[in-house]
């Protein structure tokens, strides 16, 4: 188990610090009040009637208190004699340096770099533990991590960042997200920093390591599945060898950025329409839908071919089209391609621009392909324009460009990884989704577009058990067979369907695609509907409601209370 | 040698000594125990707890604690005194023996503190 006094010890650093550091002056002030007082009432004085007079500790206590303090309520109790002013005068001295002294070190120290960031680690370790709604640990606030963290956030779920860079972190606090994000700088390979980010809590529900370093992202796998194995993760593997190596110690869920961009790149040629439900079904509810891709076959161009142009090309070439590229640096460019600019007019027209379909531009910079994309739309103004986009914030001149698909590969990322933690159903859904045919997948995609009209649906899941559907769950006890098609029945009126679509039902190792509507549901089923937004409240009824079950399945209403159902019985 | 470990045991054992000096005595004697001696008593125990401020280790802790004790225990008596004499009209002789006791009480603290320091000297293997 992580052991807890590692987190005590980061939170008590802070007053360790404080103490520390305050030590000096605290005996500089004791030293020169002790000396005041102690010389107050050594020094011999005299009284208003002439007699000698000696401070006590107690009065001398109260004099040299508001002495130090300089408020100087005069001589108290008697007048003093030349003697006592003389080391009055020394006393006032002593008392403000020390004070000075105290104050000074106080003030650098709440500057001190180490002192600051321990109080960081501090708040942020008490932030974390205020949590009381389950969480998910991201490292890595790239452009990702914040697409991710953004996503996670509108649909109310809470988020813990790590991240190396102080920039990240303070854009995610200035970023306005309507709930509060605990950010901490920190390398997230270093287990310390996990724990504190709440890796021990009974609420952490999952850590997505997505920092740019593949080797950092193993790290935290592995720490996470040592610490906590039960907790799952999400890992994002730019290399092969990272990929085999998170692959090996069982790593819940890695995610290829490179692969899976080319993939959805293909998957546009091949099954548009999976691509489209990917969108649609991730999508939150109420948003515009995205209108279909459909980019030619035939002769492409590929400008760059880093890891994400050869991914591109492999997967184009996997759909039979016929692919150029053009690669600027000679050691990086495979035998056939062209070596030059895909900016300048010379190496598009060398790779055939005039005679091709369409050009995928993913050039390091966003500047450079949206050059590579406007020149070769003067070159050849018919052709299929796609274009990998790098920085989010690049989206407005990308959407101004007019392209024909737009693919930016940490949104593709977000993809993946947001069903995983929102509805994993839906991951298992779109996974075999992916495997599927073409005609399916659009047979859904009309489905769902004359169900919600022009607006994204609403996807959700429940498991038929005893804390999400108590009603449903009690029915079932093999008095009566109940069928999805009674879910989808309006409470109110048992004639009229809802706007919902089951997606898919899950039952131990079977998963039912698109499920007849005339399956007999079971305890412990999992399905995962879509429908026009609003409908799971309705729909919520007949789940936790046995009366409005009872009413959908046999078209009877169930008397209310004791006496009406034994009335009814007798009348029956 | 370690000129830090003597300033400190210097505080923690000048502390119980005076301590000591003052609480011994007859309880209800003023003669015997006299206000000075309390005063330093109290002056050197704050500076003993001062220097406990901020040492993380266990040992660090309990000696921390025994201070403050010490501390509390020597600032109720000058206060009960203060407030005896000075507030209230009474004389020494009435007040004493609630002086000595709480100054006792202080004693037995400083002597765990002592101990402690003993103990952390001889397990130290150098």
């Amino acid at each position: 188990m992580p052991s807890r006094p590692e987190r005590v010890s980061a939170l008590s650093k802070v007053h360790f610090l404080f103490f520390r550091r305050m030590r000096a002056p605290l005996i500089a002030l004791i030293a020169t009040y002790s000396l005041s007082i102690l010389g107050l009432v050594l020094i011999p004085g005299v009284d208003e009637s002439g007699e000698p007079w000696r401070f006590d500790f107690f009065h001398a206590f109260y004099f040299v208190s508001f002495m130090g303090s300089t408020i100087g309520f005069g001589e108290i109790p008697h007048a003093f004699t030349p003697g006592q002013r003389l080391w009055v005068s020394i006393c006032i001295f002593l008392t403000v340096i020390a004070w000075l002294y105290a104050i000074g070190r106080i003030i650098s120290l709440l500057q001190d770099p180490a002192f600051t960031r321990a109080t960081t680690e501090a708040r942020f370790i008490i932030s974390v533990r205020k949590i009381s709604q389950p969480f998910t640990i991201v490292c890595g606030y790239g452009e990702t991590g914040y697409l991710l963290v953004r996503a996670m956030a509108h649909r109310d779920l809470q988020s813990v960042v790590l991240d190396q860079d102080q920039a990240n972190i303070d854009s995610l606090l200035l970023e306005n997200l309507g709930m509060d994000i605990p950010a901490f700088c920190a390398d997230a390979s270093v287990t310390r920093h996990l724990l504190e980010a709440g890796l021990s809590s009974s609420l952490c529900r999952g850590v997505v390591a997505i920092t740019d370093s593949d080797s950092v992202n193993v790290k935290i796998a592995v720490s996470v599945k040592l610490l906590r194995p039960n907790i799952p993760v999400i890992a994002r593997a730019g290399m092969q060898e990272a990929v085999d190596n998170l692959d090996s110690f069982r790593t819940d869920h890695v995610i290829n950025a490179y692969e899976v961009f080319g993939e959805h790149l293909a998957m546009t040629q091949r099954t548009p329409s999976v691509h489209l439900l990917h969108a649609w079904l991730i999508s939150l509810p109420d948003r515009v839908l995205h209108p279909p891709v459909t980019p030619p076959r035939g002769a492409w161009v590929i400008c760059g071919y880093g890891r994400f142009g050869s991914s591109c090309a492999r997967h184009l070439e996997a759909e039979g089209n016929s692919v150029q590229i053009i690669e600027s640096k000679q050691e990086k460019a495979p035998e056939s391609a062209v070596v030059g600019r895909g900016t300048e007019a010379g190496p598009l027209l060398e790779a055939g621009i005039r005679d091709a379909v369409g050009i995928v531009a993913g050039t390091d910079s966003d500047t450079n392909t949206l050059s590579a994309i406007m020149t070769a739309r003067e070159l050849n103004p018919a052709l299929y324009l796609v274009a990998r986009q790098d920085r989010h914030a690049d989206t407005q001149i990308f959407q101004a460009a007019d392209l024909d698909l737009v693919m930016e590969p940490s949104r593709i990322i977000v993809w993946r990884i947001l069903p995983l933690i929102t509805t994993p159903l839906l991951s298992r859904f779109l996974r075999l989704l992916r495997s599927g045919t073409e005609e399916e997948a659009s047979r859904l995609c009309g489905r769902i577009e004359a169900m919600c009209g022009q607006v994204t649906p609403e996807t959700w899941s429940f498991t038929v058990d005893r804390e999400q559907t108590a009603g449903l769950f009690a029915a079932l006890d093999g008095s009566m067979e109940i069928q999805i098609k009674h879910l989808q029945c309006a409470p109110t009126n048992r004639d009229e369907l809802l706007p919902c679509l089951p997606l898919l039902l899950s039952r131990g190792d079977i998963n039912y695609m698109l499920p007849d509507p005339d399956l007999a549901l079971h305890r412990g089923d999992r399905i995962l509907f879509t429908s026009r937004s609003g409908t799971r409240q309705t729909m919520s009824w007949t789940l936790q409601n046995p009366k409005v079950l009872e009413y959908i399945v046999t078209g009877d209403e169930l008397p209310d209370g004791t006496v009406w159902r034994w009335m009814a019985r007798r009348r029956a | 040698m370690n000129l830090e470990k003597v300033v400190f045991g210097f505080f923690v054992l000048l502390a119980l000594t005076l301590n000591f000096g003052f609480v011994m005595g007859d309880i209800d004697n003023p003669a015997h125990h006299h206000a000075y001696e309390l005063y330093a008593a109290i002056i050197v125990s704050a500076i003993a707890t001062v220097l406990k401020f901020g040492d993380r280790s266990h040992m660090g802790a309990v000696l921390l604690a025994t201070s403050l004790v010490a501390d509390l225990q020597l600032l109720m008596a000058a206060f009960v005194w203060a407030m005896a004499t000075h507030v209230m009209g009474g004389t020494d002789a009435e007040i004493m023996p609630s002086v000595v006791s709480l100054a006792g009480g202080a004693l037995l603290a400083n002597v765990a503190s002592a101990v402690l320091l003993i103990i952390e000297t001889a397990a130290l293997r150098r």
